[in-house]
């Protein structure tokens, strides 16, 4: 059969949802359009210095993921096992006893870097792992940290770092838009994804993925076909250009000319990037698809490498549910269920596509956990703010190897990193300088790092 | 165990007269080993301050923790620092490793001798550089005044002062004005710009006929007499104030009675009571005599404006929460009032203005002298009981209730307050949460408003850093003092009283520089695009120079006086030669001053959302006006963080059809419509708004069934009021772009309206094609082939599809192979997917490809289910959208396309 489709392969590609002739025609207008426009704030920007990196993913795991039973082995919690600990990791001083990991660490990969077993698949890509074990951030809060983690500032409303990512650099894709993220989680809001005094056309463009639901909003028109709809375009862009002719207002009226096309555009482009149906079914199955618990995650990540194919500047995904005050052995097992073999089948994908080496992932949440238990009684551990893991992967960054020490009451002794210093890093990735990446409003010059920033030199290839 | 150590902060140990011998030793034995392994963690210059504890000042160190003194002078036993450096206790120091003994000894040894420490922090943080006097010399602190008009050549052009100052400013740049606005144009701007609607037809016509001079005057009257003004300018003055229905950040509850401030800021701009008074109700109403009971009311919600801000309620340190709600206040005040940042002096003197960080504490003195009363509290004991009914202001002579019992709530009230004593004597937190949720949930009482009391005064020290636990100095009670002439002038505040009212009045005196000329700047920019200081919210040095100096100054002053009349201000500018000039384009002009600073024509504008909003519901005849008699908010459950999933939000600017002020705002969680169209962030004052220009705003434009709707009902009530087609081209114009089409324009739009017409007619299911059997067809393909199918490939399949159903109509004549109104996968489906497979492959689909269209079909299924619980209600003006007569329908195309016009977008 394929065969017959082969012989039919034609001139137009854009077919996906029913479009016409005329809709190619819009598009060649748009091609020319955009050609003479260099005012488009979503065109690519040269970077300060080479880039490592041409996009971001970041798997966001929002809670406060615990570091002792997954990423961060601390062999002093077995020796200490037990004893009661007491620290301010929280607000006000807390005590507990201290629990060693619930979970088995192996040495993995090549590097033999320890990571827990409860991320069979993950464990799999170990020597693309950078492991960053010396996190620490500002508040033990899920909200403040959230926006912090994603900001910079717990005090302000400030631009979000996919916001910050792409007006730095703009972005490859002009169907697509070029920071999404992917179900973000509830808590910080739309602070996580929000462009606060950047330009709208920076924000983050918010991506609904259950079933049955419009992934963006208003991108289809339930009332009129695609022809209809050109039509209707074409006398609008009519009246448009009428104005133009009248008013020389250039600016303005261009604008809105190029953002109808563009908006046209974008119904065609994202229902076809969105319609994972289309992959093969090996990839389905290598990132959990055709699994009730991983579906949804799979889905999310799968998503993830079609829209940086395209273009996608900056691509967050939401994972919630990390916050295991109790049942702590279930309840992380099931968030590790959910996602090792999807976030595996990401890096793998990548890398088979030879994306890895320009795409870096990092996966994280806001904070961590607690070396000692909640309290006798529940098997989990408390909010800390002061040592907690991230992990970096792909984009320059070196893999197998461990960064960073936190003590046996979690705190992060050697190799910190802070929230800042993370963003500049990022930063440095995609080829620029946080402290040259400003903004300027009300008065004076904004950065994502404020005043802070350190690129942890340390960890990259 | 590292890692942990001592919160608090208890008050330190007088200083004794160290020995230089002492200090030696400090400095060779001490102060070095503090500064290699503490100061990373316990300093004013790490980022966190461990515990609270600093080691890096004299009064830090000794001042210590919550478990003890970190160093308490000839007490080693005291002091907690020697047992911790020696590693047997539970807290070891420092956490890299136990320090040698020797260099434990020469703590104990220095504890013993007193412990010597020059480290004086007041004296290198508090020490200012800011040379008041210089900076008393700034333009923007100068009291305005009325200079005489500048000299001009072209005396015929203006027509008052306003014109004056302009024309002279054209002259120097030798530009040109350009000529005035048509007289359609100018109504749409000025209806607008005064009240945020488009004219009507009937008041186009109006103007039109009235030839006299008179005529754009009593336009003018009209518009600022109409109560649609208070809608407009209350809205400017709501984004000045960052008003809110929710508290916003962390645990977003809401304000359930903030719409109490909203409508006094309206009635407020509708009365025109003068700007000196509006602003001293709303710092200090509670302070202020007044004549009468409504007065008094009145006076009370005006204060709303200190208590509607955005706090994080989850902030875990109480101090930090106390100076953050104080540093709201003094934002919302000194940007709004005066467009200046003293905020930025919370950490540091100002960077760019005379603003030492003293100023900021003297000014959080008299906020932290006063209570916010705004219903809510920081992270009570368990959730619901953020909410207390008896944290509001409490109306005088306002009845508790109006519509129901009150006897009977007060004592369901007064028995659940029973109950949670109990339950909270108990320790039972489940029924405590209960109880408090139903007690959140009672009727609020009516007599409740949001705002300010005054408290025992208090003197604030400086929080060195921006830190609430590393204080300096006290400062009095008092105002941004490089504002003053001198230190003389300097208003007295009271020992008893909290500063409020002597803020109030400072920031009303004639001899206050900033207020009238920042207020007279936010309506020049309201009624020009552009501030003459563009920066309307900041007339420091890093905001921009003023473009017309004079002409500030004469508008100041013009303002005071004319009793700080609002509108009278208004009336004068749009009055004016310059307001009139039209948008036209003059290359010579350009060339000089592209960006158009001197004003020598008018400015394309944005409409904002609202007046977007608005302008479609009113020209579809659904705009409700009046006031809506409160707020949805005020029905919210009152403990319940309020978040994107939370049911009680509702999208009512598409549902509810009163004016868009009266949406309710929530923080964190804006309106579509209204983020899409650059509504800005409630939590900081904006006087001025983005105007972005992105393919969302087109999305929702073309795609939403909102604009869809009205341009239906539109179209209905367009085919009953005008009979002949022309007639209705030119009345949708009308209501639209408040213009008459060209001829051109009317031919080409009624050529538009035909070929819908023809388009709906000859293929009645044209939309249901494209819009879902195509997407439809071209999922089945792409799930069975597993890429996308190509554009001869889709034409084939649905030409198969229409044949198909042609040879199908004899026996069921309307039944498509899918609608929307299909139940999931069905056999019809099946069978139509099955036929478009064997007739593009040529043969039978084998297995595997059956398998992968019935998969397509189990996920559309759902799909579509989960699609018709999320509609939920059906409107019965949903339903009209898309039925009625083909004539209607391209009718509703025509009203939409105007929608979408840019034209519609701007005014000229």
């Amino acid at each position: 059969m394929t065969q017959t489709f082969q012989d039919r392969r034609g001139f137009l590609r854009a077919a996906a949802t029913g479009f016409g002739y005329t809709a190619f025609a819009g598009l060649a207008a748009l091609d020319a359009l955009r050609a003479k426009d260099s005012q488009n704030p979503l065109q690519p920007k040269q970077p300060h210095f080479a880039p490592q990196a041409k996009r971001v993913i970041l798997l966001f795991m929002q809670g406060g993921p615990t570091q002792h039973d997954t990423f961060d082995y601390n062999p002093d919690l077995v020796k200490h096992a037990g004893q009661m600990a007491e620290s301010n990791l929280s607000s006000g001083t807390k005590k507990g006893k201290i629990l060693p990991s619930v979970f088995e660490f192996k040495p993995s990969g090549e590097s033999g870097i320890p990571i827990s077993e409860v991320f069979p698949n993950l464990r799999q890509h170990a020597d693309d792992l950078c492991l960053l074990n010396g996190m620490h951030t500002d508040t033990p809060a899920h909200g403040p940290a959230s926006i912090f983690a994603h900001t910079g500032s717990i005090t302000f409303v400030r631009p979000s770092m996919g916001s910050w990512v792409v007006y730095g650099l703009g972005t490859e894709s002009q169907d697509l838009p070029g920071f999404v993220t992917i179900n973000p989680p509830p808590a910080g809001g739309a602070s996580l994804y929000g462009s606060a005094f950047l330009p709208a056309t920076y924000q983050g463009t918010r991506l609904n993925v259950t079933d049955g639901q419009e992934p963006i909003e208003d991108l289809r028109n339930a009332r009129m076909g695609f022809d209809s709809q050109r039509r209707q375009l074409d006398y609008v862009q009519e009246l448009n250009r009428g104005l133009l002719d009248r008013t020389e207002a250039v600016s303005q009226v261009e604008g809105v000319i190029q953002s109808y096309e563009l908006a046209f555009r974008m119904q065609r482009a994202v229902p076809t990037t969105l319609d994972v149906s289309t992959e093969p079914e090996s990839t389905r199955e290598m990132y959990g698809l055709n699994e009730e618990k991983t579906r949804s995650f799979g889905t999310q990540c799968l998503l993830a490498r079609r829209m940086a194919e395209q273009g996608v500047r900056f691509i967050e995904i939401g994972h919630r549910s990390w916050d295991h005050h109790n049942d702590l052995r279930k309840r992380l097992a099931d968030n590790a269920m959910a996602t090792d073999k999807p976030i595996a089948a990401l890096i793998a994908d990548l890398k088979r596509r030879d994306m890895l080496k320009e795409t870096l992932i990092v996966w994280g949440g806001e904070f961590g956990r607690s070396t000692f238990e909640q309290n006798d009684k529940s098997d989990g551990r408390r909010h800390n703010n002061r040592g907690y893991t991230m992990w970096m992967a792909g984009g320059g960054i070196r893999g197998g190897m461990r960064y960073g020490r936190s003590d046996e009451v979690g705190v992060a002794v050697e190799n910190r990193v802070h929230i800042h210093d993370l963003h500049a890093t990022i930063l440095h990735q995609l080829g620029l300088d946080h402290t040259k990446l400003t903004y300027r409003y009300a008065g004076r010059d904004f950065r994502l790092t404020d005043v802070h920033g350190r690129v942890v030199k340390e960890i990259l290839a | 165990m590292a890692g942990a150590l001592l919160v608090g902060a208890i008050g330190g140990h007088a200083a004794q007269a160290p020995t230089p011998a002492g200090l030696e030793f400090f400095e060779k034995k001490i102060r070095p080993v503090l500064a290699t392994n503490c100061y990373a963690c316990h300093s004013a210059e790490a980022k966190t301050r461990m515990g609270g504890l600093s080691l890096d000042t004299r009064d830090g160190i000794r001042t210590g923790g919550q478990r003890g003194h970190a160093v308490v002078p000839k007490d080693v036993d005291a002091s907690l620092i020697v047992a911790v450096l020696r590693y047997d206790g539970a807290l070891k120091m420092p956490p890299t490793g136990k320090l040698e003994p020797e260099v434990v000894q020469d703590f104990i040894e220095w504890i013993d001798m007193g412990a010597p420490d020059p480290r004086e922090v007041t004296v290198k943080v508090e020490a200012t550089t800011i040379d008041l006097e210089a900076g008393r010399q700034y333009w923007a602190f100068q009291v305005p005044a009325k200079g005489s008009a500048p000299p001009i050549e072209n005396v015929a052009w203006p027509e008052g002062q306003i014109d004056q100052y302009v024309l002279a400013g054209l002259e120097s740049q030798g530009l040109q004005p350009v000529a005035e606005a048509g007289r359609e144009e100018l109504l749409r701007r000025v209806t607008f710009d005064l009240t945020g609607l488009p004219p009507t037809p009937e008041e186009i016509d109006g103007f039109l006929r009235d030839d006299s001079e008179f005529a754009f005057r009593s336009v003018v009257d009209r518009l600022l007499d109409s109560d649609r003004f208070g809608e407009r300018w209350g809205r400017h003055w709501l984004d000045v104030v960052r008003y809110g229905d929710t508290v916003g950040r962390a645990r977003n509850l809401p304000y359930p009675t903030a719409w109490k401030y909203r409508d006094y800021v309206i009635r407020a701009f509708n009365e025109d009571k003068p700007y000196d008074r509006f602003l001293r109700e709303q710092i200090a109403g509670d302070l202020l005599p007044s004549e009468s009971l409504e007065e008094r009311i009145e006076n009370q919600i005006a204060t709303g404006f200190l208590a509607i801000g955005a706090h994080n309620l989850n902030e875990p340190d109480v101090k930090q929460f106390e100076m953050d709600v104080a540093d709201e206040m003094i934002n919302a005040t000194t940007r709004s009032l005066l467009a200046l940042s003293v905020g930025c002096a919370r950490c540091h003197d100002h960077k760019f203005d005379p603003i030492p960080t003293t100023d900021y504490y003297a000014l959080a003195g008299i906020f932290r002298s006063s209570e916010l009363r705004n219903g809510l509290r920081r992270r009570p004991s368990f959730n619901s009981a953020y909410f207390r009914e008896s944290l509001f202001l409490e109306l005088e002579g306002v009845p508790e209730f109006s519509e129901v019992d009150a006897s009977e709530v007060r004592s369901t009230r007064e028995a659940l307050l029973q109950e949670l004593k109990a339950a909270e004597k108990a320790k039972d937190r489940d029924k405590r949460r209960e109880l408090a949720r139903k007690l959140s949930s009672l009727p609020l009482p009516e007599n409740r408003a949001m705002g300010m009391a005054d408290t025992e005064p208090t003197t604030i020290r400086v929080n060195i850093g921006g830190d609430p636990h590393t204080l300096g100095k006290p400062v009095p009670r008092g105002f941004v003092q490089a504002l003053f002439p001198d230190d003389a002038s300097l208003p007295k505040i009271g020992d008893h009283e909290s500063g409020r009212l002597q803020l109030a009045q400072w920031l009303t005196r004639p001899d206050n520089p900033l207020t009238a000329r920042v207020m007279a700047n936010r309506i020049w920019h309201h009624l020009f695009g552009r501030g003459i200081v563009s920066t309307v919210d900041n007339f420091g040095k890093t905001g921009r120079q003023p473009t017309h100096p004079e002409l500030l100054d004469y508008l100041a002053v013009q303002l005071q006086n004319q009793k700080w009349s609002v509108k009278s201000l208004i009336r004068e500018i749009v009055l004016s030669r310059t307001y009139r000039l039209a948008t036209d384009f003059d290359e010579a002009n350009y060339e000089i001053d592209p960006d158009n600073n001197f004003l020598w024509r008018a400015n394309m504008r944005r409409l904002e959302v609202e007046a977007l909003r608005d302008a479609v519901l009113l020209t579809s005849g659904q705009l409700k006006l009046g006031i809506p008699p409160s707020s949805p908010v005020r029905e919210f459950e009152r403990g319940q963080n309020i978040n994107a999933s939370n049911r009680q939000v509702e999208p009512w600017e598409i549902q509810e059809s009163y004016r868009s002020v009266y949406v309710p705002v929530i923080r964190n969680i804006p309106s579509r419509l209204f983020e899409v169209f650059d509504f800005p962030e409630a939590s900081e004052t904006h006087g001025s708004r983005d105007v972005t220009t992105g393919p969302s705003q087109a999305l929702f434009l073309m795609n939403n069934d909102f604009v869809h709707i009205q341009a239906a009902i539109a179209a209905e009530r367009l085919l009953t009021s005008h009979q002949r087609d022309p007639e209705r081209v030119r009345h949708a114009f009308r209501q639209v772009l408040s213009r008459d089409p060209t001829q051109e324009e009317s031919a080409r739009a009624l050529r538009h309206i035909r070929e819908t017409a023809t388009a709906l007619e000859s293929d009645p299911n044209s939309t249901e094609e494209q819009g879902v059997v195509a997407p439809w067809v071209s999922g089945m393909l792409a799930g069975v082939l597993k890429r996308q199918p190509e554009a001869n490939e889709m034409a084939s399949a649905m030409d198969f599809l229409r044949s198909r159903d042609e040879e199908a109509d004899d026996s069921a004549p309307d039944s498509p192979p899918v609608s929307e109104s299909d139940r999931g996968s069905t056999r019809k489906e099946r069978e139509a997917a099955l036929g478009i497979l064997e007739h593009l492959l040529e043969r039978q689909p084998n297995r595997e490809e059956r398998a992968a269209a019935a998969r397509y079909f189990r996920e559309l299924g759902a799909k579509r289910r989960q699609e018709r619980s999320n509609q939920g209600r059906e409107d019965r003006r949903a339903v009209l959208a898309s039925s009625g007569s083909v004539k209607q329908r391209a009718w509703a195309q025509f009203y939409h396309a105007l929608y979408n016009s840019a034209e519609f977008r701007y005014t000229n």
